[in-house]
């Protein structure tokens, strides 16, 4: 039982970090949800998955919730937003996509010697799947400081978020994690209908990103 | 859950926002605005005297007390000054009725979520508290939808979040730790057992937890480097929340970070959380000292102000030791009712001037004398003159530290000197010298202002015993 449930499981966690790389050489606006959409897609399953093993049957809500709302419904309104607003369809980016990619390895290589060092004895399922929460937590900063714009760092705020949800739904039997999810998802909403309302166009440009690189270095 | 003082500290706000979300009208919705307030004042002072036991949700301590106390006071006052300071923006046509409705349903939810995140007895309801009241600040700071408000409110918006993200990551990480010695499910996020078996817990897991918890809420306090929101947000939103922000959120997020830091403090193996907490704390201070001189907004400049002042009570709190923890509470309590105080004041200043722009003020004790000197006499408190409040408690958390590290000591009487000197050469531009710009007669309310002036002098001559023991006990606990 413990082979297959494991392997699963590690495997979904595993793509997780993988679309998150590959969300982080995107450089049009469009692929970019797209590539969102597959993100959190894969995080339903992840979850569901960990549903199945743990025998935790509020987790599917969580799954659910990662589904119909970041998988469906955020990437459709962000399209139509982009769509309307007519926002520029390239993104503007910090960094070339060569050094972007060395940088997210270095943090995958960070939170793998950070979290399985200090979970030595934590269960292996627990701390592998920790380690790669973290990875798609630290890629998920390193693409909001390396875009420029709003609707990039929404993603990447996002993408963070969902490596949160691995995190918490990996740690087995941690109680309050739909609360938590709904929490998240009311944030992530409020962000949308933000940018909506508030038709923020590139003025977004002038949020001082040079805040949220002194942040990576500060962890880095 | 039966009715106690602990819930309705929390039903109080919350019915007052849904009540005051569907109320028309200025005047009346000011006024139940005013009443909640004061109503969970009154309920939060009842605590003082009989609380209900823990549960696995909420709980009230000698520690929150103080805390719940302190917010819900300020909480208050700044209602009644919220009152008269929105009356006049509705006239000038700053804000619509619309957003007046919001803007007072708002206020109750933020009081609602600081409460809450102050009684959870559990850390993940205390996340998702400090993430609501997060989230009601933003609202109430791009309320204003000019670009500069919208944009203050997008940068605290997006730097909030991954602060919040952040501590998210280290809450789940606590329940790692926790949970091979406490067991699966709900007990293992709750602080009484938490703390109380902390000492078994992984030690590496719940470094690395602090470490990731300091970053998140350390954010939310304002900490440096992490503080790039806290100016903007404090000068673009309307005046009451640069006082509620000031004054009781930099708390509660401060609040969250004392919990975590006494758990790791039970634990022998575990890193000690004090140096951190010392070093961001000073770098906080001497940066924001210096960063005092350049500023040319008033608002951002008493910005400016919170981040040293909360730069000194980290500093306090990661010295650690009775004296240094009592020298710590009561700085805070005093930077809270002071620098309230002098939102106060700065809010009713910018509106008679029209601006925020230091350089169009002037005089201010010649053309507006109450509102001058109420200035004058919030910064001599803030910038730690004696014989008021603050003098009080800096002098106690220099000496603490002279005692035993006076290399820190050195470093922390310069930071205060150097905020000191900026602080009075900006306070003589706006203060004395020639009148400038519009001299308009305000329409303020001073209770709220004087009031907190008067408590913070009395403390200066005389604090009463029960509560120094108090705080002695609270300092105690702290560790």
């Amino acid at each position: 039982m413990r082979g297959i449930s494991f392997d699963v499981a590690h495997l979904l966690a595993g793509t997780l970090v993988l679309v998150s790389f590959l969300q982080l050489y995107q450089d049009r606006l469009y692929a970019l949800l797209n590539m969102f959409a597959l993100h959190a897609l894969v995080l339903a399953l992840s979850v569901a998955w960990q549903a199945y093993i743990q025998d935790a049957p509020h987790l599917y809500v969580t799954a659910a919730l990662a589904l119909v709302f970041k998988a469906i419904i955020i990437p459709v309104a962000l399209h139509r937003i982009i769509a309307r607003l007519g926002i520029h369809r390239e993104i503007e980016k910090v960094v070339g996509v060569g050094a972007a990619m060395l940088l997210g390895m270095g943090m995958v290589a960070l939170s793998m010697v950070v979290m399985l060092r200090v979970t030595a004895e934590a269960d292996p399922l627990a701390r592998e799947d920790l380690a790669f929460a973290l990875s798609v937590v630290l890629l998920g900063l390193l693409m909001m400081v390396t875009r420029r714009n709003a609707v990039g760092q929404v993603v990447g705020f996002m993408s963070l978020e969902n490596g949160l949800v691995l995190a918490a739904t990996g740690a087995k039997g941690m109680p309050l994690v739909v609360e938590i999810s709904v929490a998240f998802s009311i944030l992530i909403a409020f962000i949308v209908i933000g940018i909506f309302l508030f038709r923020i166009r590139e003025r977004f440009d002038t949020v001082d990103v040079q805040a949220l690189d002194r942040f990576r270095g500060e962890r880095g | 859950m039966s009715f106690d003082a602990v819930s309705a500290v929390l039903l109080i706000p919350v019915l007052a926002a849904a009540l005051l979300a569907v109320l028309p009208g200025y005047m009346l919705s000011a006024r139940i605005n005013m009443l909640a307030a004061l109503l969970t004042f009154l309920t939060a002072l009842s605590l003082f005297f009989g609380r209900p036991s823990a549960g696995k949700y909420l709980h009230v301590d000698d520690l929150n007390n103080v805390f719940i106390v302190l917010t819900s006071f300020v909480g208050f006052t700044t209602s009644v000054f919220s009152a008269s300071y929105i009356g006049h923006e509705l006239e000038i046509g700053r804000l619509t009725p619309t957003f007046l409705r919001f803007y007072h349903a708002m206020y109750q939810l933020l009081m609602f979520a600081m409460n809450l995140a102050l009684v959870a007895n559990n850390i993940g309801l205390m996340w998702v508290a400090i993430e609501l009241a997060t989230l009601t600040t933003v609202l109430m700071v791009g309320i204003y939808r000019t670009h500069e408000a919208l944009e203050a409110a997008w940068k605290y918006f997006i730097l909030g979040s991954v602060g919040i993200a952040l501590a998210l990551f280290g809450t789940i990480l606590v329940y790692m730790a926790a949970r091979p010695v406490i067991g699966e499910g709900l007990d293992a996020m709750v602080w009484t057992s938490l703390i109380e078996r902390a000492g078994a817990f992984d030690p590496a897991l719940l470094n690395v937890a602090f470490v990731f918890l300091l970053l998140g809420y350390g954010t939310k306090v304002g900490l440096a480097p992490l503080h790039a929101w806290l100016p903007d947000a404090h000068a673009e939103g309307p005046t009451p929340i640069s006082a509620v922000l000031s004054g009781l959120l930099l708390n509660v997020a401060l609040y969250a970070l004392l919990r975590f830091k006494m758990l790791l403090a039970t634990n022998p193996a575990a890193l000690a959380p004090g140096p951190l907490m010392v070093t961001m704390g000073l770098i906080s201070l001497v940066f924001a000292a210096f960063m005092l001189y350049r500023r040319r907004d008033i608002k951002r400049m008493f910005a400016y102000s919170s981040i040293e002042h909360m730069g000194i009570i980290t500093f306090a709190f990661g010295m650690g030791g009775p004296l240094a923890n009592f020298a710590g509470l009561l700085h805070m309590t005093m930077h809270s009712l002071t620098k309230s105080a002098i939102f106060f004041a700065v809010g009713h200043i910018a509106q008679v001037k029209g601006t925020q722009r230091i350089a169009d003020m002037g005089g201010l004790t010649v053309t507006n004398p109450v509102l001058g000197w109420g200035l004058v006499l919030g910064v001599v408190a803030i910038a730690g003159l004696p014989p008021l409040g603050i003098f009080m408690s800096e002098f106690l958390v220099v000496t603490s530290t002279f005692a035993r590290a006076p290399w820190l000591a050195i470093v922390l009487v310069f930071g205060l000197l150097v905020g000191f000197a900026a602080l009075f050469l900006r306070l003589n531009t706006i203060a004395f010298g020639e009148p400038r710009g519009a001299t308009a007669e305000a329409k303020a309310s001073y209770v709220p202002m004087f009031a907190h002036l008067a408590l913070v002098f009395m403390a200066g001559f005389y604090l009463p015993p029960a509560l120094v023991a108090w705080f002695q006990n609270v300092a105690k606990v702290l560790g």
